[in-house]
């Protein structure tokens, strides 16, 4: 007889009520926050691209206009469904799902505060902290690709089919990226649990913010990881997949109503969860000065100013977010792909590297003022000797 | 410990149900969409087991790169339009239905065979073994010439799809 | 053991809540939403006029990249536990890495200039 599953008596014992009642809290927190902050970013992105434009934006539902997502999400409710008649019916119910679980899941890992103590037990302000956090982003954002190959394909339609393995290409292509980028913190950290990264970056000090956050020791991996977050997420302008001149929706164009609303809420959702995991990996997460005037164990210095500070920091990235679609046009397919696969995955990988040498020489104890020059040189070199032995595109063309 | 028993007995039996599904289907896709739900299966048995790793790199590797990869596949090649052309059967199910059981029989013995008196000791060294660090320290150091291999084989990979990509 | 496990008990309360969520919103959407069918309402979009032939292929490029998506997403599942483990490893751990990547740095290479990287 096979017994593989035989001990471990703490489990049912040590998982009391409390702990499972904090877990439900926890997950309400989540939805609440994803779902209002999802709404916030819609209205406050079209507020300050009317700025930007020199119009007025959304101005009539509630002051300033602010219920006007909620307005706009109210009324697709109402709105009648129309599947096209040629679908694949069990897929296109099942592909706003694939799309909208992850992106809810993939916030379960970020720390948005300190830890604290809620009616006796002590717990993270975060949902859960596996020990493979990253990876868990990364294979939620796998996962997030099937909602979307699968919508374009189940459709049974032209445009969405263009559209979603548009996409899919093009996610697949950041996604190495980003995975890659990542890298550049965890030579530093040593760990992949989101927790543990984010008290690596803990305050000591207005120094911390170049010394131990990590966006200054590994700002080429926090360029790339920028980069690669906007086209995971679909972003501008990295947003052809719904390029409406070719396109038209790209691969929801046949969804309609509310299933429609649960793509758009699942791409917004996606753009926070990955400014949020941007502050946790470079920016320092929670961390930052607590109040000097009040008692650091009171719950100002331990529950409010660590939430605080990440709200601060996820909302000045959100503003970058928006700058970036008020500004910039829209790539073009070639060159989009082309800048993953020749630029930004070259880029990780030598950046992965060299920031490995410099760690390791750290640690033999060698001298930093040299090491840093010299892996420098060393990842110039290695970069000229590679873009010496590709071809230019003028040669490309003739190779063809 | 019955909690392990009924959430693995769940999965199995998920799992199992899911396995019947690939072979089932008439279409592609949903055959394709099946197997992923025995892979999250396995990944899930996995996470069970304390294998933390190696649970996300199964739903990484394989729903996330493998199964797309297959998905592609089909997206380029066939439309829920082309349904009828399309439909996956043949008529050598008791043959396919001999095979897998005489595959199942076998597989059960050996795995009972080699590991049937073995327990695993639940606990903190589990969870471990299965982190991050102790797979790098094991890769790294006891397995150094295999893992150079593998670079060896994603290289002929590339290459081999760099061939079937070119026109001529 | 019993911590690692309260982590993935917490994700699974999350994935339950989350469908619970979205079940529950399609399930009003369909309390509420008007229901009146007409042929032409099913026709699949195409910038209004009727739609015509049955099914365009796409290219094959796509399905290259996919391919060496999935090359470097075995690499990168190796590069992590490296990253993560690569203070204890030492020079040595950084030498095996470089020559891993070198390795298939080379494949890229040879991928470019075969013109595989090259859309149109």
């Amino acid at each position: 007889m096979i017994r593989l599953f035989a001990a471990d008596p703490l489990l049912t014992g040590d998982i009391d009520l409390t702990v499972l009642l904090i877990v439900i809290v926890k997950t309400l927190i989540i939805f609440v926050m994803l779902l209002v902050g999802v709404m916030l970013y819609i209205w406050a992105m079209r507020k300050v691209i009317a700025d930007m434009q020199n119009r007025i934006g959304p101005q009539k539902a509630g002051p300033f206009g602010i219920l006007q997502s909620l307005a706009d999400g109210v009324k697709l409710f109402f709105k009648e469904q129309s599947e096209p008649a040629g679908s694949d019916h069990r897929v296109y119910l099942l592909a706003p799902y694939l799309s909208i679980i992850p992106a809810f899941l993939a916030f379960a890992i970020v720390p948005i505060g300190g830890t604290v103590s809620i009616a006796g037990h002590m717990t993270e302000l975060q949902l859960a902290d596996p020990a493979i956090g990253v990876l868990f982003l990364l294979a939620m954002s796998g996962i997030g690709l099937y909602g979307m190959m699968l919508a374009g394909w189940s459709s049974g339609s032209k445009y969405p089919l263009i559209g979603s393995v548009r996409a899919s290409a093009q996610m697949l292509s950041y996604e190495a990226a980003l995975g890659l980028a990542i890298v550049g913190v965890l030579v530093h950290s040593g760990t992949l649990s989101t927790r543990a990264i984010v008290n690596q970056q803990a305050w000591t000090g207005a120094g911390s913010i170049f010394t131990d956050w990590y966006w200054l020791p590994a700002i080429g991996a926090f360029v790339i990881f920028l980069i690669a977050a906007l086209a995971e997420t679909n972003h501008p302008p990295f947003d052809l997949v719904e390029a409406e001149q070719e396109l038209t929706g790209g691969f929801n164009t046949e969804y309609t109503g509310i299933r429609f609303a649960l793509f758009y809420l699942a791409e917004f959702m996606n753009v926070i969860t990955m400014s949020a995991i941007a502050v946790t990996l470079f920016l320092g997460g929670p961390n930052g000065p607590g109040l000097g005037f009040v008692a650091s164990d009171s719950w100002i210095n331990t529950w409010f100013m660590p939430i605080f500070w990440f709200f601060l920091k996820l909302m000045v990235l959100l503003y970058a977010t928006v700058w970036v679609r008020a500004s910039l046009p829209r790539m073009r397919y070639d060159r989009l792909m082309d800048f993953s696969w020749k630029v930004l995955i070259e880029s990780a990988f030598l950046w992965a590297m060299a920031t490995g040498a410099i760690v390791v020489g750290r640690n033999e104890g060698w001298n930093l003022w040299i090491l840093t020059p010299a892996v420098a040189l060393g990842a110039f070199l290695i970069y000229f000797v590679l873009m010496a032995c590709v071809p230019s595109d003028k040669e490309l063309e003739e190779i063809r | 410990m019955w909690g392990q028993q009924v959430v693995f007995w769940l999965l199995a039996i998920a799992m199992g149900a899911a396995a019947i599904g690939v072979v089932r289907s008439r279409d592609v896709v949903h055959s394709v969409l099946f197997l992923v739900v025995v892979l999250a299966g396995a990944a899930a048995q996995y996470i069970l087991l304390a294998a933390e790793f190696v649970a996300w790199v199964q739903v990484l590797i394989y729903i996330g790169a493998v199964v797309v990869l297959f998905l592609f596949g089909v997206m380029l090649t066939r439309s829920p339009m082309g349904h009828d052309s399309n439909r996956l059967d043949n008529d050598q199910r008791w043959a396919a239905g001999v095979v897998a059981l005489l595959i199942f029989g076998v597989l059960t013995a050996l795995l009972v065979d080699a590991f049937g008196g073995q327990q695993i000791n639940f606990g903190p060294e589990l969870v471990a073994q299965g982190s991050p660090q102790a797979i790098g320290s094991d890769l790294f150091r006891t397995f150094i010439v295999p893992f150079e291999v593998v670079s060896m084989l994603l290289l002929a990979a590339l290459v081999g799809a760099v061939v079937m990509a070119r026109k001529d | 053991m019993t911590e690692f496990y309260r982590e993935y008990l917490a994700v699974a309360v999350l994935i339950g809540a989350a469908l619970a969520l979205v079940g529950l919103m399609l399930g009003v959407g369909k309390l509420i939403r008007p229901v009146r069918p007409q042929a032409d309402k099913y026709i699949t979009y195409e910038a209004g006029s009727d739609p015509v032939g049955g099914w365009g292929q796409s290219n094959v490029r796509y399905y290259v990249y996919a391919l060496l998506f999935v090359i470097f997403d075995v690499e990168a599942v190796f590069i992590f536990p490296w990253a993560v483990g690569l203070e204890p490893l030492g020079i040595f751990g950084l030498v095996e890495m470089v020559v891993f990547i070198l390795i298939l740095v080379l494949g890229l290479v040879y991928a470019w200039r075969k013109g595989v990287l090259r859309w149109a």
